[in-house]
C-alpha cells in the first residue's frame, strides 16, 4: 500500500519521489511509447508548465509533440479535438483549474459527446490534465476545486490520483484510455512524496477502481485526491477516540466504484464522504445518496459529508477555515450515532 | 510659474521600444474592397464550361434539397430545417473546390456543402430529422457532424490540419461559419492559433445578412469579416458569394496555398438567407420584403444560368435535364423521410464511452425492463415494482 507519507525502506529499487515526478514521468513514458501522444498547453514547452509536469519533454520530443499554444484555454482544447479526430492522442494542460472554465463549452459540447454523436466513429481519446484545489495559498482563481462540473458530464472520465504511485499508474492509463479522461491534478500534493521508482516494475491501474487506504472496521472515510492526506491523519487520531476508521480513496469519480465503496460500507456501518469542495451539488451529494441507496440496511447512521463551505474559495489568509481539517472529520465522525448502539 | 523641462529633449531621446518591429506586413493580406467576381464580367470567358455544367447542376440539385427539407418539416418529417436558399453557390462551390484527402468542418446550416461532399441526402439529415445526432461516418467523406454551437467546429478545422501537417500529408481542413459566429469567441481562438501554427486550414465565412433576426450592423463594425484576417497575419479574401465560379477560384487559391505550406485564409462570401432562418422563423418580423427581392435578382443559380446561355454551354433541354436529376433526388429523399426510422432505444447506453460503466449497465437494465413492460402492455415497469 503506498501513502503520501512516510516512504518505506523495505521495496526494493524504489526513492523518494515527488508526486510531480511521477507525473512528469508518466507523460515521457507515454509520449515515448506512442508517437501519437502530443501535449498541448499554456507554458508547457520551453518552461516545463509553471508547475514543471512537462519539464525537459519539449527537448526530448520537440517543438511538434509538445507545443506552447497561444494562451487560449478553448482553443487548446478545441484544437485538441481536430487532433484527436485525425489519430493523435492529445494531453492538454490546463494552467490552473479556473483558468479551465473558457474550455467548458468544447468540454461539454463536443469532447464529451463526440463518440456519441457520431456513434463511435469519431471517439476522442484526449487527457485534459487539470492542477486543481486549495491548500497552497494562492490567490484567487488558483484554488477551485472544479470537478463537480465535469462529474455533471456524461461521457467523460474523472480521474485523480492522490498518492505518488496513482499519478503515475492513473495518468498512464488516463492517456491510454480511448475516452476523454478530465484528469485532476491535486496541486498540495504536487510535492508530496512517497518511495517511487518509474524504473521499478509498475502496476497497471485500471480506471474506475477505488483504494481502501487504511483498513478499519468502525466507520468508513470517502474521499479523493486532495482530502485523502487529511483523512489518513484525522483516522491515525480517531484511534485514541477508540474509533477504527476505514479510508477509500476513490481515484475515480467517474466511472465510480460502487462495489469498493458498499463493500467497506457495508462492514462498517458508517460513512462520511471527506471532500474540500464546495458541498451543495457537490461529488459528495452524489456519493451519500449513492451509498443510501445501495447500504441503507446496513447503515447505523445517516451518511455525513465534510466539505468545504458554499462560498467562493477563500483568500489564501483564511483558507484553513475552509478546507476539511482532521477536526472536522472527527467532529463529523462523533455525530454519527454511537450512543444509539 | 516654473517651466517644466520637457523631457525627450536631450536627456531622453525620443526612442523606439527595444526589439520592436514590425511583425507583418499588412498590405498585401487585405481583401478585394469589393467582392470578387467573375460572372458577368470579362474573365468569365475563360471558365471551364465542365466545372460550370457541373456547378450549375449541384446548384439547381442543392435548391431543390432545400425546398424538400422545408416541405418535410411541414409534414412532420423533420424536427426543424434551416434552409439556405440564396446560399447554394458559396456552400456547393465551396464544397467542390476540396480534394478528397481534405476534410470539410460544416455548420448546422451547411447540409448542401455536406451533401455537394459526397454525403447521401437522408443521412445529412439525420440530426434535423432527430433519430440521431449525426448520421454519417464522418471518415467516409472526410466530413465532420454538422455542428451546432456555433463556431465551435472552427478549432476542430484547425487542429486536425495542424496534426494532418505534422505527419506530412497533404491534407487541408475547410471551416465553414456564419457571419453571426465570428462574433463567438472560438471563432478568434480559431483563427489566431491557426495563423501561430499556419495550419492548412481555409475559413470561409457565409455573410447572409442575419443571424436569426439581428442583422449585419448589430454583429460587427468590422470594414468587412475579411478585414478580420490581417488581425492574425492571415490573408483575406472577399467574394460575391452568389457568383459560383468566383467562390470556386477563391477556394482553389485558398486551398491550394494551405497545402503548399502557405498557412491559413479568410474567406468572406457576401451572400443573403432568402428564406427564414428555419421554418419555425418568422422574417417578415425583422427584415422588409424589398430587401428580399433585391437578393432575388442576384439569384445565384439565374447568374450562373445566364453564363451559362450567353455562351450556350446550356440550352432549354439541358436545364430540363438538371432539374429532373434534382427532382429525382427529391423524390428518393421524400420516399426515404417517409419511411419512418427503426429505433433501438438501447442504443443510448451504446457509444457514451468506449466500455459501459457499471452505472450505464444499471440504467440499460432498467430502460430494458421498462421497455420489454410497454411491450407486455404493464403501465409499470418490473423495475419500479420494487
Amino acid at each position: 500500500m503506498s501513502t503520501v507519507t512516510a516512504p518505506s525502506a523495505t521495496s526494493i529499487g524504489r526513492k523518494p519521489s515527488t508526486m510531480a515526478q511521477a507525473l512528469s514521468r508518466a507523460l515521457r513514458d507515454a509520449m515515448a511509447a506512442d508517437p501519437a501522444v502530443h501535449v498541448l498547453g499554456e507554458d508547457v514547452g520551453t518552461l516545463g508548465g509553471v508547475f514543471r509536469i512537462t519539464d525537459g519533454l519539449a527537448k526530448e520530443f520537440g517543438a511538434d509533440r509538445v507545443t506552447d499554444t497561444p494562451l487560449a484555454e478553448a482553443g487548446i482544447l478545441g484544437t485538441a479535438v481536430g487532433m484527436a479526430m485525425y489519430g493523435l492522442r492529445p494531453v492538454v494542460e490546463m494552467q490552473f483549474d479556473a483558468f479551465a472554465y473558457p474550455s467548458l463549452e468544447q468540454l461539454i459540447s463536443h469532447v464529451a459527446r463526440m463518440r456519441n454523436r457520431t456513434r463511435g466513429a469519431l471517439p476522442l481519446p484526449i487527457t485534459i490534465r487539470v492542477p486543481y484545489g486549495g491548500g497552497i495559498g494562492g490567490v484567487e482563481h488558483h484554488s477551485d476545486s472544479s470537478e463537480a462540473y465535469y462529474l455533471h458530464t456524461p461521457g467523460l472520465h474523472v480521474v485523480t490520483p492522490a498518492t505518488v504511485a496513482d499519478a503515475y499508474g492513473l495518468l498512464h492509463s488516463a492517456i491510454a484510455s480511448d475516452d476523454p479522461v478530465v484528469f485532476l491534478e491535486p496541486k498540495r500534493l504536487y510535492w508530496s512524496k512517497a518511495d517511487w521508482s518509474a524504473d521499478a516494475p509498475q502496476e497497471v491501474l485500471p480506471l474506475g477502481r477505488a483504494a481502501v487506504r487504511r483498513t478499519g472496521s468502525s466507520a468508513t472515510l470517502i474521499t479523493y485526491g486532495p482530502s485523502l492526506p487529511v483523512c489518513l491523519e484525522a483516522a491515525e487520531l480517531a484511534v485514541a477516540e477508540g474509533w477504527d476508521l476505514e479510508v477509500v480513496d476513490l481515484r475515480s469519480l467517474m466511472p465510480f466504484d460502487d462495489e469498493t465503496v458498499c463493500t467497506s460500507v457495508r462492514r462498517t456501518g458508517r460513512a462520511v464522504v471527506v471532500h474540500e469542495s464546495s458541498g451543495f451539488g457537490g461529488a459528495g451529494a452524489e456519493i451519500a445518496a449513492r451509498v443510501t441507496e445501495r447500504c441503507f440496511h446496513h447503515l447505523e447512521a445517516p451518511v455525513l459529508r465534510v466539505a468545504g463551505f458554499d462560498i467562493p474559495y477563500p483568500p489564501p489568509m483564511l483558507e484553513r477555515h475552509h478546507l476539511p481539517s482532521a477536526d472536522r472529520i472527527l467532529d463529523t465522525v462523533a455525530r454519527l450515532q454511537w450512543e444509539e448502539n | 510659474m516654473a517651466v517644466l523641462e520637457q523631457p525627450g529633449t536631450t536627456d531622453h531621446p525620443n526612442t523606439p521600444p527595444p526589439d520592436w518591429h514590425p511583425r507583418t506586413d499588412p498590405d498585401p493580406l487585405l481583401p478585394e474592397r469589393a467582392p470578387y467576381r467573375v460572372l458577368g464580367t470579362p474573365t468569365a470567358s475563360r471558365l471551364d464550361p465542365a466545372l460550370l455544367r457541373r456547378l450549375y447542376a449541384e446548384l439547381v440539385r442543392g435548391r431543390r434539397y432545400n425546398r424538400q427539407a422545408t416541405a418535410l418539416t411541414q409534414q412532420g418529417r423533420l424536427a426543424v430545417y434551416p434552409s439556405s436558399t440564396g446560399q447554394e453557390a458559396c456552400q456547393i462551390a465551396a464544397a467542390l473546390a476540396l480534394d478528397p484527402q481534405d476534410w470539410l468542418f460544416p455548420s448546422y446550416r451547411d447540409t448542401l456543402a455536406v451533401v455537394a461532399r459526397g454525403v447521401e441526402p437522408l443521412e445529412a439529415l439525420t440530426l434535423l430529422r432527430g433519430d440521431w445526432h449525426n448520421g454519417y461516418d464522418p471518415h467516409i467523406h472526410r466530413v465532420a457532424p454538422l455542428c451546432t454551437p456555433l463556431a465551435t467546429q472552427l478549432p476542430h478545422a484547425v487542429g486536425l490540419a495542424h496534426a494532418a501537417r505534422l505527419k506530412g500529408d497533404d491534407t487541408v481542413a475547410l471551416a465553414l461559419v456564419g457571419d453571426g459566429g465570428t462574433s463567438e469567441g472560438d471563432f478568434h481562438e480559431a483563427l489566431n492559433f491557426a495563423a501561430v501554427w499556419q495550419a492548412p486550414v481555409v475559413f470561409l465565412v457565409q455573410n447572409n445578412g442575419f443571424a436569426i433576426s439581428v442583422p449585419l450592423e448589430k454583429q460587427s463594425a468590422a470594414p468587412s469579416f475579411a478585414h478580420k484576417a490581417v488581425g492574425y497575419g492571415m490573408p483575406g479574401r472577399l467574394v460575391d458569394g452568389n457568383d459560383a465560379p468566383a467562390v470556386y477560384e477563391v477556394l482553389i487559391e485558398a486551398l491550394r496555398r494551405a497545402r503548399s505550406g502557405g498557412g491559413p485564409t479568410l474567406i468572406e462570401a457576401v451572400t443573403y438567407r432568402i428564406d427564414a432562418h428555419t421554418n419555425a422563423d418568422d422574417a417578415t418580423r425583422y427584415r422588409e420584403q424589398a430587401e428580399v427581392e433585391r437578393w432575388r435578382a442576384h439569384d445565384p443559380i439565374a447568374l450562373l444560368e445566364r453564363e451559362l446561355r450567353d455562351r450556350t454551354l446550356i440550352d432549354d433541354e439541358g436545364i430540363r435535364e438538371a432539374e429532373a436529376a434534382a427532382e429525382a433526388m427529391a423524390a428518393k429523399l421524400r420516399d426515404e423521410m417517409n419511411t419512418d426510422p427503426v429505433l433501438d432505444p438501447m442504443e443510448l447506453f451504446e457509444h457514451v464511452y468506449a466500455e459501459r460503466t457499471t452505472q450505464l449497465a444499471e440504467q440499460a437494465a432498467q430502460l430494458s425492463a421498462e421497455l420489454d413492460a410497454e411491450e407486455e402492455g404493464s403501465p409499470y415497469p418490473e423495475s419500479q415494482e420494487r
